[in-house]
Order: structure tokens, then C-alpha cells, then sequence
């Protein structure tokens, strides 16, 4: 037997094609004939469409043109509420929104085409911010404007207020965010009566496109095929969007009878795909002077933009995760997501966890404060034990101990000593500010609550008579390693080399519905069936008496070719069974809400620059809980990346809007941080092998997106802290626009 | 790509003498292709309105540095990475290397051109403020012949400047006459590399027993073009370096900028963050 593979830095299953220019990415394909397509947008955020106009000078009858009359079946986006056309007919929703596909082989001509189409549109009021929808300024969507909203109450929250010594109340606002993963987002199609419909493209959920095209052109499953190609990135954006470019791509080719490639440019890419939900969060707490948390009321509302589309999912993880790693008595969190007229906002990593968190972070410190505590005694006095609950009523039974987490992560970054440099510095300085902060959080993985039953996840292994085992999973490989885990933990299951793994490229046609590659689920749900399904192909070989307890690699290949021989062929299925004792009430928001969570403890240091406003992080430190490591690389690689995307939120990425449209949707206008923004990002992993994820892992691709913006706020305050300044501090991106009016209005009233 | 790009022409010219007969024998028809550093941006936006360009790129009258006794005299298409090679450059005029140096990135500034920043006229342009207070003057040449004109004043507003239609920027010419000053400058971008301005400043200054013998000081961002902000210097010469002399500095500058909200920042900003570096070189000088 092998050692095991499980905590080594295997190489990247597909790294050498990537770093070769083997790799082929959407638009490396091509197919004979093929055509290329252009999406048509509005102009405008909201009104009745009347008419389309065809100028001059275009050869209009050589071009495919697919308007909302030319879909086979129905014209709407399947994902929870089917609210989203593909195409307009006639009520125009937000700026960017899709009217009409042209497709033409010659593409420069397209573009030219789509610049001589101009719409007749006759303009309705438009809305724009959470107020208006709320305050139903416009009634845009359904009877109240709102997409979804939840209630959990834990406890007597009005008792709480009475015997209160303390009651703070603040307010929080975070903004939009654009997922800018390194390729853009591009489909192509074969699409005809006869074959059915076919496409490639850059996708992080197969399954969900195969859903939406089933509804689209109302044919039986088995005449849409669906097959990822090599991705470039997704952090959510790729979960639901790519269901209406296939979509569309399958709509001009099913017209024009030959394939259709459809690939979007930066620009388009931004203005018109999903963003991170910017979200408003109020909250009301009582506290004691011993500094215990009584009670705390949150409100949360996100901006969900013009359809429902994932919204209600993205509030549902935002409000569980609003209470944070407290042990509050009682917690009343009521939340709710509204239509606004920007293009609807999406899936994007954390998937409104990094919101909910940001505002519960920032207010521990105005409660510290209050009380007369430092912010970690206060959170030490209040953390999560083991047998105590969580909003939702969940027992932790983890045996995790957040008091000792945070005393490590204060230590690795040398936390009081830079507390009392910082201070001297901060006297002696007229030029800059230096602080430290730092926040505590937990991330579920997995779908929330009776999700995962219901996904009811399949994975297969499959062998060859070579010995070779194939994986054979719906989850995508889009830059994280998923393919690269699935051959560790395959291999270590099978006591067989990490290079006899193959992982098949996920193809509807292919491979069974392992569910999305999303919600930091792959490794742990996935890969748990991966292993699984691998113990099960190992076990059919052992019980057939082909296997001994230990074996070499040569006798593994002959058992499987003595297998195949005897039985035509050797597969395994495994199929998700929720852990037992887990149970979760839709209705009540009570209950298990995730199989488990990832704890973590994140350390920001700051100087602000008292010149130009500008805020520079000198020093991150990211300490977290995760279960099991499966490879040392890809998780760093994973909490590096993901603090370096939060930390473009916290200080960098704006989105500037104007009447509902992105105007700042180029790369040297929306300001992601670059690596001389970045500072050295120090990670560290504590393991507490949960039962129920392969070798004991969690998920962990969201986690580092939560904690970065509330600890790096939380350090600028501790440098600049001044009274007043807390408004300013309420609300990220936090611009050197912003941080200049908080420090020279030197005061305000908080 | 936006463009469509049947409708775009590119001429490469053998020598500078067809390039200028192109741009005389029909003005306004063909525009000069440096670096292309400004224009393929446009062009991949769908935003070139213009067609028809000469390449200029590999002009050797356009190229080189050369040292003279009283001038350094700069080739219009000298790159960003050329001008930070160059020894006599970065010991005399530090600041205009320096802004070389936070241009784009390698690629850009191997490829983008010092007569292309100035021609495209952009007021958030890096490299404009240090030849405003180098007082550098620029080589204009057409097929009719060449002038010299002060570099200070080419701009004449909001990307229109005192060029020809039939003219190219030859050369960019700085003298010689500020050894010993006291040399500063800063960008304020969106963020550390790869980034647009909010504010920037180039200044040099003179100064004797606390006394400011002479100043220059240039702004990028701030108004609709590159701005030496000449109302500011004159009430600083010859004043002592105090909080008085500071503030007044402060107030003067505060009223001579003309900064606008954009997609990048807001006016308020800019304004502010330039007076504090005005302020933040003062306190250096004192
Ligand atoms: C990614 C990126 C980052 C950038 N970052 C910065 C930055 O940080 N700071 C900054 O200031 N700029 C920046 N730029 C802008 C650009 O690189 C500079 O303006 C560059 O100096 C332009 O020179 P070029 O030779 O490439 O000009 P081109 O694009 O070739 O031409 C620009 C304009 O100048 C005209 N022109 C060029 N040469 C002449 C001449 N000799 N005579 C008359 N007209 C001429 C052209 O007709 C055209 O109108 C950046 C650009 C990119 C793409």
C-alpha cells in the first residue's frame, strides 16, 4: 500500500495543458460553418418596448435575428422562479437586459450590425436603491417589490431590552462586486430538431444550463447535451448566468441551422452579467456591562436587482450567518430581498454571508466600545461553545474553541505588541495612521438547511482493464483544483497512484448530477462521494476475491481486467445520504442549518496615508479551522486568493452606477487590487476532521471572503479612531473619497 | 473587438519626409500611430472614430535622447522604459523618470511613447506635470518646416492643443537649468500599479535660509488639462516657509484648480488631496 495521498501538494491534475496553452477554452473551439452571435441589449432600465429599428447600410439578410416570437418553448431562465425572459417581449427591466440575438460568420460585421439597431422604447419610472423598493416608490416587481424574506427568532429579543445596560444600534452598507474572473463568460451551440441541443462552454453548474434549455426549447432531457469546457474562473459568476448565454447561443443556432459561437467581451461581461448583492444591515443589540450579549435584532435586506433569479438562496445564507460565532440568548434576524431595476445581482463566493458578516463584525466593535471592552475580550466572553446554539437553534457538537483560535491568531500576528507600537506611532506621526483589527466568523458549507437532500447527489468511478479509474462528476474544475482533490482522494481510497485517476471532463451525456460547484460543497460533499464511490469499486474487487487486503498496482489492474472480463464492466455510484440526526424546518428557519461550519480568525493590519485618504494593508493573517487539509497548496492558494478578492471589497472595487447601469465597466476603471496592493497573506490551518467529509475535510472555498472587509475596518478605526468616524465606517468599499470626508468632517454625529 | 475593422487603414511610411507629405497633402485625413497605447484601447472599445493612421513607430528622426550642453533633447517616440534607462535623465530630471516609472506597467512602458502622452492630451496624463516644470519646450515639424514651441500653452483646452493637422511632435526639449532645485513628486492613482491618476504633482523649488527663492508646481488631474498652477507659485516666491505662507499656498491653489467628479473620484477630493501635497512639500522644503 501507498503512503497516503491525503495532505500532500499533489500537482494540478490539468496544471501542465493550462501552462502549455494546451487547455481549450471556449473560444479556442471552432466547428465548420460556424457563426458568431451578438447580444442586443436595452439602453434604458425600464419600459415598454415598441418597435426595433434596422439601419441603414447593413446587409440585414444575410444575419440570423431572434427576437422573444422565435422561442420554441418558454421564454424564461428555469432556476426557483421562473420570472427572468430570455429575451424581452415587451416589459423591459433593467439596463443591458436582452432584446434581440443577431448572428452573422463575419464578426466585425456583427458589431456593426449591433450598433445600427436601435430600440422604440417608451420609458417607465425606474427604481434604484433598497429605500425606494422598500418604500415602494415603484411597484417593479409582484405585489411588494420583494423577492423573499425570512424570519428567525431565537429566544425572548423583547424581554431582552429591558434589563439591558446597553443598547447600541448601528447601521451598515455594503456595495456590489464584480466576480471579474480571468476569462469572460462564452457559449457555443448546435442546435436542430433532428440532434437536439448541444453546448460547450465556460460554466460552473452543467446541470442547471441543462435544466434551463430543457424549458427553453421543450425537449425530453435526453436531447440537450451540455458540456463544460475549460473554464477560467467563475467565484459565481459562472453558476447561473451562463444558463442564458447558452440559451442564447442554442437559440441563434437552432434559427440559422449551424453552430453558433457567442463570447462576451469585458465590457459586456460586466455591465451585463451578476454581481455580489449590495446589502443594507441594521442592528439593535443589548448587552450587559459584565460585556454579555442579551439580544440582538438584525435587519438585512439585500438589493436583488430586476429578478428573483438566486436571490431568496443568497438571502437565506446571508441570514443565517448574520448572528455570527456568538451565543446570543436570543436573536431575532428578519431579512428580505427586493427588485431594484440593476440587472439582477448573483451568486458571487460567500454568497451574502460576506454581507451579513461585515455588518455583525463592524458592531461588535461599537459594543466593545460601549461596554469598555477591548474587542477580543468582548468576543472571548461571548463565543460559541461546544452545546450551545446558533441562531437557528443548531447544537455545535464540534469540539472547536474559538477563545484559543483567537489567542493564536493574536499571537501570529503579534496582535498587543503592535497595539501599543501603533499607539506611539500614531502620536508621533503627521503623516500616517497605523491600526490592527480583526474579525471572527464561521462559513457553512454545503447547501443550506434540506438543500443537499434534495439535491440528492450522484458521483461514479469508473475502471478499465488497464487499471486506470475514471471520475465521473458534474462538478467543474474552474481554476480552485477540484479535479486535482478528486484524483487525491480517489486515489488514496483506491490505494492506487494519484496518475492512474482520470477525471472525465463534466458532459451531461457523461457523467450523473453531482449537483453545482458551488457553496464551498465540492470537496466535502463531493469528494465524499468521490471517496465513496471509490471504496465501493474497491469493495466490489475485494468481495469478487479478485483484491487481497494489500495489493500493488499491477495486481489492481489485473483484478479490475479479470472484473471487466467476468462482468463486462467495473462502476461504482455513490449517492449523498445526509449525515444522520440532521434536521431542518423551511418553515420555522430552525434546525441543522449546514452539516457543519469552518471557524476562522483574521488579523488586518492598516496605515492610513493622512495626505491622500488612501489605506494600504501592511499584514493580513488568516488562521482557520477546516477540518482536514487535502492539499496544503490548493487550500493556501484558496484563502489567498479569496482574501486578496475581499480585500478589493473592503478598499477598492466601486461599482459606479448610473440609472442602474455599471459606467465604470472596463479594468482601468473598476479598481481590483493588483499584487503590489496586496500584502504578504499568512495562512494557518487548524484541523478538526468532521465526520462526514472526505478524510475529514470542510469546504472552504467561500470562508476567506468574510472575514477580510469587517478586519481590515476594524484596523482602520483602531488608527484613525476618532469620535464620529463611526458612520464613515459603516459601509465598504471604503474609497479614499469616503475615508477623507470622515476624517475632515472630524466629527459628524454617530 | 469592437471595431470593425474593414473600415481602419495603417500606413507605414519608409522615412519621416512620406509620413509628413501624407499628413500635408491631405490635413486632417491621416492622424499619427506612435506606441498605440492610447489608440488600441479605443479601437478594441469600438470608440476610434478615426480610420485612416500613419505608423510612425521606428522613425529614426523621431527617436533617441540626446545630451547637449544647455538641453536634453528627447525623441517623440521615446519610450517610458528608454527615458528610465537613461543616466543623464534620471540625475537631472528625476521627476519625469519617476512618472516614466509608474506608467501602466512593463508592457506599456515599452511600447507607449512620451510624443504620444503629450499628443493624446489626457489631463490625468503622468508625464505631463514634470515637463511642465522643466519648462520644456517642444519640436512641431511638418513638411513645411519645424517650429519650437513652449510646452507650457500646447494645450489649449480640453484635448486641443496649438498641433497642426499637419504637424507631428518631433522632439521634447528640456533645458538644463535646474540643477540643485529641490525635486518632488507624486501620483495618486486608483491604486499602486497599473492605475489612472486622481492627482498628481510635480514641483521643484529654490529655496535659501527658509526663504522660497523660486517654485514650480504642475498638476495632472485637476483641471481639463495638465495645469501649472502658476497664481499658487507667485504667492509662495519669496515668502518664508510658515504655517502663514503655507495656508495662504493652500487658499491660493484651492482657488486656481478646476478638478471634476468622474468615474474615478470627485472633485472635492482631488482638490483637497492636491492642496495636502502642496502642503506635504512645503513642510518637506521648511
Ligand atoms: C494598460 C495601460 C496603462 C496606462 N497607464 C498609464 C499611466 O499610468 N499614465 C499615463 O500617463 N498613461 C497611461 N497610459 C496611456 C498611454 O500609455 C500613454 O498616453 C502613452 O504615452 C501614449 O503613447 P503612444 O505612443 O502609445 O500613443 P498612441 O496611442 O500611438 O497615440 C496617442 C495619440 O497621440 C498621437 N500621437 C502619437 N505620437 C505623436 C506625435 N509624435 N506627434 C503628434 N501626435 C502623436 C496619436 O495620433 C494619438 O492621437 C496607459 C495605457 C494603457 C493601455
Amino acid at each position: 500500500m501507498k503512503q497516503s495521498l491525503i495532505g500532500q501538494p499533489a500537482h494540478r491534475k490539468e496544471g501542465r495543458d493550462k501552462v502549455t496553452g494546451q487547455a481549450r477554452y471556449v473560444d479556442d473551439l471552432t466547428f465548420p460553418d460556424m457563426l458568431h452571435g451578438v447580444t442586443v441589449r436595452s439602453p434604458i432600465a425600464r419600459g415598454q418596448l415598441r418597435g426595433v429599428q434596422f439601419g441603414e447600410g447593413i446587409p440585414w439578410h444575410e444575419f440570423t435575428i431572434v427576437t422573444a416570437k422565435d422561442v420554441p418553448g418558454a421564454n424564461c431562465v428555469a432556476l426557483i422562479l421562473e420570472d427572468q425572459p430570455y429575451l424581452v417581449s415587451d416589459t423591459i427591466n433593467h439596463p443591458e437586459e436582452p432584446i434581440l440575438l443577431l448572428a452573422h460568420a463575419d464578426k466585425y460585421l456583427l458589431e456593426e450590425a449591433r450598433r445600427a439597431i436601435t430600440f422604440e422604447i417608451e420609458p417607465l419610472p425606474a427604481i434604484f436603491s433598497i429605500e425606494d423598493s422598500l418604500n415602494r416608490k415603484e411597484l417593479i416587481w409582484g405585489e411588494d417589490n420583494t423577492f423573499k424574506s425570512f424570519l428567525i427568532e431565537k429566544g425572548d429579543v423583547n424581554a431582552a431590552w429591558a434589563h439591558a445596560d446597553f443598547i447600541v444600534e448601528g447601521e451598515y452598507e455594503t456595495g456590489a462586486q464584480e466576480q471579474l474572473y480571468i476569462e469572460p463568460n462564452g457559449m457555443i451551440a448546435i442546435a436542430n430538431r433532428e440532434e437536439g441541443v448541444t453546448v460547450w462552454g465556460s460554466m460552473q453548474c452543467p446541470y442547471y444550463v441543462h435544466k434551463a434549455l430543457i424549458k427553453l426549447f421543450d425537449l425530453p432531457p435526453k436531447k440537450i447535451r451540455v458540456v463544460q469546457a475549460v473554464t477560467g474562473g467563475g467565484f459565481g459568476g459562472k453558476e447561473e448566468y451562463p444558463s442564458m448565454i447558452a440559451g442564447h447561443a442554442a437559440l441563434l443556432a437552432w434559427k440559422a441551422g449551424k453552430p453558433v459561437k457567442l463570447i462576451y467581451d469585458r465590457a459586456e461581461d460586466m455591465a451585463a452579467t451578476t454581481k455580489r448583492h449590495p446589502s443594507k444591515t441594521r442592528i439593535r443589540t443589548a448587552v450587559g456591562k459584565d460585556g454579555k450579549l442579551l439580544a440582538t435584532e438584525i435587519d438585512f435586506t439585500i438589493d436583488g436587482g430586476a429578478y428573483a433569479t438566486l436571490s431568496s438562496v443568497v438571502l437565506s445564507r446571508g441570514t443565517i450567518h448574520a448572528a455570527g460565532p456568538y451565543n446570543w440568548p436570543a436573536v431575532r434576524v428578519r431579512s428580505r430581498a427586493v427588485a431594484t431595476n440593476h440587472p439582477p445581482h448573483g451568486a458571487f463566493r460567500g454568497f451574502g454571508a460576506p454581507q451579513s458578516i461585515f455588518a455583525m463584525e463592524r458592531h461588535l466593535n461599537k459594543v466593545a466600545q460601549t461596554v469598555g471592552l477591548s474587542p477580543e475580550e468582548l468576543r472571548r466572553r461571548n463565543f460559541l461553545q461546544p452545546g450551545e446554539t446558533t441562531s437557528t437553534g443548531q447544537v455545535i457538537n464540534e469540539k472547536i474553541d474559538l477563545s484559543s483560535l483567537l489567542d493564536r491568531a493574536l499571537k501570529l500576528s503579534d496582535y498587543q505588541t503592535k497595539k501599543t507600537r501603533f499607539a506611539e506611532f500614531n502620536a508621533s506621526s503627521s503623516t500616517e495612521r497605523k491600526g490592527i483589527g480583526f474579525a471572527t466568523f464561521m462559513h457553512g458549507a454545503g447547501f443550506t438547511g434540506s438543500g443537499e437532500v434534495y439535491l440528492s447527489s450522484v458521483v461514479g468511478v469508473e475502471a478499465t482493464e488497464t487499471g486506470k479509474v475514471r471520475v465521473l462528476t458534474s462538478n467543474t474544475e474552474i481554476g480552485q483544483g477540484s479535479f486535482t482533490i478528486f484524483s487525491q482522494i480517489a486515489a488514496d481510497a483506491l490505494g492506487i497512484d494519484f496518475s492512474q485517476i482520470e477525471i472525465a471532463q463534466p458532459d451531461t451525456a457523461n457523467v450523473p448530477n453531482s449537483g453545482p460547484t458551488v457553496a464551498s460543497r465540492t470537496t466535502m460533499i463531493v469528494g465524499k462521494l468521490v471517496e465513496s464511490a471509490a471504496l465501493g469499486l474497491r469493495q466490489t474487487l475485494v468481495a469478487g476475491g479478485l483484491l487481497g487486503e494489500r495489493y500493488s498496482a499491477d495486481e489492481f489492474a489485473e483484478a479490475c481486467r479479470q472484473h471487466i472480463a467476468q462482468h463486462g464492466a467495473l462502476k461504482s455510484f455513490s449517492k449523498y445520504e445526509p449525515p444522520p440526526g440532521v434536521h431542518w424546518d423551511d418553515e420555522k428557519y430552525q434546525g441543522e442549518a449546514y452539516g457543519t461550519y469552518a471557524w476562522a480568525v483574521y488579523v488586518a493590519e492598516v496605515t492610513v496615508d493622512l495626505t491622500t485618504y488612501e489605506t494600504r494593508v501592511d499584514d493580513f493573517v488568516a488562521l482557520q479551522e477546516v477540518g482536514k487539509v487535502i492539499n496544503p497548496v490548493l487550500a493556501a492558494g484558496q484563502i489567498e486568493g479569496g482574501v486578496a478578492q475581499a480585500i478589493g471589497y473592503a478598499l477598492y472595487e466601486n461599482v459606479v452606477w448610473r440609472e442602474g447601469r455599471m459606467v465604470n465597466n472596463q479594468m482601468t476603471n473598476y479598481i481590483m487590487p493588483t499584487s503590489a496592493d496586496v500584502p504578504p497573506i499568512r495562512v494557518y490551518f487548524e484541523e478538526l476532521p468532521y465526520a462526514y467529509g472526505p478524510s475529514g475535510a470542510k469546504g472552504i472555498g467561500e470562508l476567506p471572503m468574510d472575514g477580510p472587509a469587517p478586519a481590515i475596518l476594524n484596523a482602520i478605526e483602531d488608527a484613525i479612531g476618532q469620535p464620529g468616524i463611526q458612520t464613515f465606517l459603516g459601509q465598504i468599499p471604503l474609497m479614499p473619497e469616503t475615508l477623507m470626508k470622515a476624517m475632515t468632517a472630524g466629527g459628524g454625529n454617530d | 473587438m469592437r471595431a470593425y475593422l474593414p473600415e481602419y487603414e495603417l500606413k507605414t511610411p519608409a522615412n519621416l519626409a512620406e509620413a509628413l507629405r501624407l499628413f500635408s497633402d491631405e490635413p486632417g485625413v491621416w492622424r499619427p500611430f506612435a506606441g498605440g497605447t492610447d489608440l488600441m484601447v479605443l479601437l478594441e472599445a469600438g470608440k476610434l472614430t478615426h480610420t485612416r493612421f500613419v505608423s510612425l513607430w521606428g522613425l529614426p528622426e523621431l527617436t533617441g535622447i540626446e545630451s547637449h550642453d544647455d538641453q536634453i533633447i528627447i525623441g517623440a517616440l521615446t519610450t517610458y522604459s528608454q527615458m528610465q534607462a537613461h543616466a543623464a535623465l534620471r540625475a537631472e530630471f528625476p521627476l519625469l523618470c519617476e512618472a516614466a516609472s509608474w506608467t501602466g506597467a512593463v508592457a506599456i512602458q515599452n511600447r507607449g511613447t512620451l510624443g504620444g502622452n503629450i499628443a493624446n492630451a489626457s489631463p490625468a496624463a503622468d508625464s505631463l506635470p514634470a515637463l511642465l516644470v522643466y519648462d520644456a519646450e517642444l519640436e512641431l515639424i511638418s513638411a513645411n518646416g519645424s517650429r519650437v514651441v513652449p510646452y507650457n500653452g500646447f494645450h489649449t483646452g480640453y484635448k486641443t492643443s496649438v498641433l497642426r493637422p499637419d504637424e507631428v511632435i518631433k522632439t521634447i526639449r528640456l533645458p538644463r537649468t535646474t540643477a540643485g532645485w529641490r525635486q518632488h513628486s507624486r501620483k495618486v492613482g486608483t491604486r499602486k500599479a497599473q492605475a489612472i491618476s486622481k492627482v498628481c504633482l510635480a514641483t521643484i523649488a529654490h529655496s535659501e535660509n527658509g526663504v522660497v527663492q523660486a517654485i514650480r508646481l504642475a498638476f495632472g488631474s485637476v483641471a481639463p488639462t495638465p495645469l501649472r498652477a502658476t497664481a499658487t507659485e507667485a504667492v509662495l516666491k519669496g515668502q518664508p516657509i510658515n504655517a502663514v505662507t503655507i495656508a495662504a499656498g493652500r487658499a491660493a491653489l484651492l482657488n486656481e484648480l478646476k478638478p471634476i467628479d468622474d468615474v474615478r473620484s470627485t472633485a472635492e477630493y482631488r482638490a483637497q488631496v492636491a492642496a495636502n501635497l502642496l502642503v506635504e512639500f512645503l513642510e518637506m522644503l521648511a
